[in-house]
């Protein structure tokens, strides 16, 4: 993948002009377990970074994804719902959450390149 | 080798129980309430007998073996507190009956509450809330009904750390309130930094259990109660892990204005295949006028030196959380548990169960890394990791079951990465302990050399692994009437 950012909270943000594509890296489906669950936000809401995007629920946990920016929610990837297994295959591909788009593209600044994730993930091994 | 349910094991026209002959008129009934199909199984009664005894052979209890079930405290439960809860005077009681005619079991509610007032160094006991989470909701109904009183509206923000009990968040949720995540620290502690940075105006209180989930002692639980006290909040105390501290601290000695004590847990009672529980919640001072009620209260009668029982409403309780008094046969347990005990066997349980714990911590912390490697109290958080096998703490669990123990508490608390949460309770042995730890060390051997043999487990139980996506999402359930029009299904 090109041009993809990650966050602490082990999100992946795929940009393309002003829509983000988001899911949780293969690192965080590893961590979570079998998914037996996703529950995505309805299209046309509107996100502030750090507001409660989407929830996953694992044989493990419940977890909260975080909006990582903030935006409008113009695409939702309805397959989940049906089949949550799908993170756990291809977190990093065909298993995005959600499709934003961006009202401040500054606060891309700051996200972690590819190999700076890899670095903090084994930093917090 | 699996069981076959009632259904499938029903023979057309066999009868489990013949009914004496009709000895009064047969009625007739509306045409449409007869069904010619009632949709229930037909079985002889020693059919019934063996499918049950069968299943409950397959059941595990801390009466079959040791079960470190972590945060749960799967201690034994003394049966003289069964034999005594049975006995005719308290089993057959009606909750109805008026004060005079049931004054010994009024004397045991009271004598509890007072117990449970010495032991946790509080004002008033209320016995009504049903559960450890009952508890918590009931005293944060509490915490609002106080601050209300005295005009602090704007109070919304309630403190937790992020190592509590699912329940807590549950519960302030329930009970209208706002949740703020207070982290740990590296020593496993609650965060003193960013909780003083949390307090203001807006904190209801702080939710805390001590020893936490950790298993550890909150080293600055004086700053902590301090902090928040200064900014005019109250401290509600998660009593889960009392058992720890029973004899040897008293939360209300060290501030907590509010506390829960789960009678299963600290008290002995069982844990009960979905009985009924208790929850009792002490108050201090300022709080106590709030508790639920009604309460045991005594006082001298017109008889010279007899006591006279009543049930009572605090001054400006809550009002009822449960119907009648609660869950009295738990409350006739307790106190048997307690006075069985007496002050130095409860303290000597608390003792006991910390000294199993950290024997059980520094035996295995070589083979399993120890995320706060510090004296423990009745429980400790391990990784259920070895070195670099794709073994997990999943899989260690089931392997554990083939040599004949109940797993650990799997992924919890939350904030420890492959968590197995290990509470040995003070009722074990040391035989007990070391064949647990000859079975741990066993599996992390098996995690490097053989670790197939764990990734599969268990071996040895009657069901193998189970799909958990399925249980937890795809579940089939068992129609016994398939045919029957009158129940309304899930579609």
């Amino acid at each position: 993948m090109t041009n993809v950012l990650f966050t602490e909270d082990h999100e992946w943000i795929s940009v393309d002009g002003d829509v983000a594509t988001i899911g949780i890296t293969d690192h965080a489906q590893e961590q979570l377990g079998d998914v037996v669950f996703v529950e995505l936000p309805e299209v046309g809401k509107e996100v502030a970074k750090g507001d409660e995007a989407a929830v996953v629920e694992s044989v493990k946990a419940a977890s909260e994804v975080y909006a990582p920016l903030s935006g409008e929610i113009i695409e939702v990837n309805g397959d989940l719902e049906g089949e949550p297994s799908k993170v756990n295959q291809d977190a990093e591909g065909a298993a995005w959450f959600v499709k934003i788009k961006l009202l401040d593209t500054s606060q891309l600044e700051g996200l972690m390149d590819a190999a700076a994730y890899k670095a903090f993930v084994e930093a917090n091994a | 080798m699996s069981e076959a349910t009632l259904y499938e094991k029903s023979v057309p026209g066999r009868i489990g129980i013949d009914l004496p002959a009709l000895d009064v008129p047969e009625a007739e009934l509306p045409e449409d309430l007869v069904r010619a199909d009632n949709g229930l199984p037909e079985l002889s009664q020693i059919q019934i007998a063996r499918h049950y005894l069968k299943l409950s052979q397959r059941n595990y209890g801390v009466d079959s073996g040791f079960y470190p079930l972590g945060s749960c405290t799967m201690k034994y439960n003394p049966k003289v507190n069964e034999m005594i809860a049975r006995l005719p005077g308290f089993a057959e009681l009606h909750p109805l009956l008026p004060a005079a005619s049931v004054q010994g079991s009024l004397a045991v509610m009271f004598n509890l509450q007072e117990c449970i007032k010495e032991i946790a160094g509080f004002s008033a006991v209320s016995l009504q809330p049903s559960a450890g989470a009952h508890g918590e909701l009931t005293g944060l109904l509490m915490m609002r009904a106080y601050l209300a009183d005295h005009g602090e509206h704007a109070r919304t923000q309630v403190l937790i750390p992020d190592s509590a009990h699912g329940t807590n968040p549950a519960s302030t949720s329930m009970a209208g309130l706002t949740v703020t995540e207070i982290p740990t620290d590296g020593r496993g502690n609650i965060d003193l930094e960013a909780l003083k940075a949390a307090c203001g105006p807006d904190v209801v209180g702080l939710m805390l259990t001590n020893p936490n989930t950790l298993g550890l002692f909150e080293e600055q639980i004086d700053q902590v109660i301090e902090l928040i006290h200064g900014c005019g909040g109250l401290v509600y105390g998660d009593g889960a892990n009392m058992n720890a501290l029973c004899g040897i601290v008293r939360p209300g000695d060290l501030g907590f204005d509010l506390m829960h004590f789960n009678l299963h847990k600290t008290f002995g009672t069982p844990h009960g295949g979905g009985g009924p529980g208790a929850g009792p919640i002490g108050a201090s001072e300022q709080l106590a006028p709030y508790l639920p009620g009604p309460i045991a209260s005594m006082q001298q009668g017109e008889v010279a030196d007899k006591a006279a029982y009543r049930l009572q409403m605090p001054e400006r309780s809550i009002g009822r959380v449960s119907t009648f008094v609660g869950n009295f046969g738990m409350f006739v347990r307790a106190y048997a548990y307690i006075l069985n005990h007496g002050a130095t066997g409860l303290r000597s349980n608390a003792e006991h169960a910390v000294l199993n714990a950290n024997y059980l911590r520094t035996s295995l912390k070589n083979a399993f890394p120890v995320p706060f490697d510090r004296t423990c109290m009745h429980e400790f958080i391990c990784r259920g990791k070895v070195g670099k096998s794709p073994v997990r703490a999943v899989d260690i669990s089931k392997r554990l079951m083939d040599h004949g123990f109940h797993p650990p508490t799997n992924y919890f608390p939350l904030i420890v990465r492959e968590a197995l949460m290990i509470e040995p309770t003070e009722t074990e042995g040391k035989q007990t302990l070391d064949a647990f730890i000859a079975a741990m060390l066993q599996i992390a051997q098996e995690a490097e050399n053989d670790p197939d043999v764990v990734l599969s487990a268990p071996h040895t139980v009657p069901v193998r692994r189970l799909d958990e996506v399925k249980a937890a999402r795809k579940a089939i359930f068992c129609d016994p009437f398939p045919d029957a029009e009158f129940l309304s299904r899930p579609s």
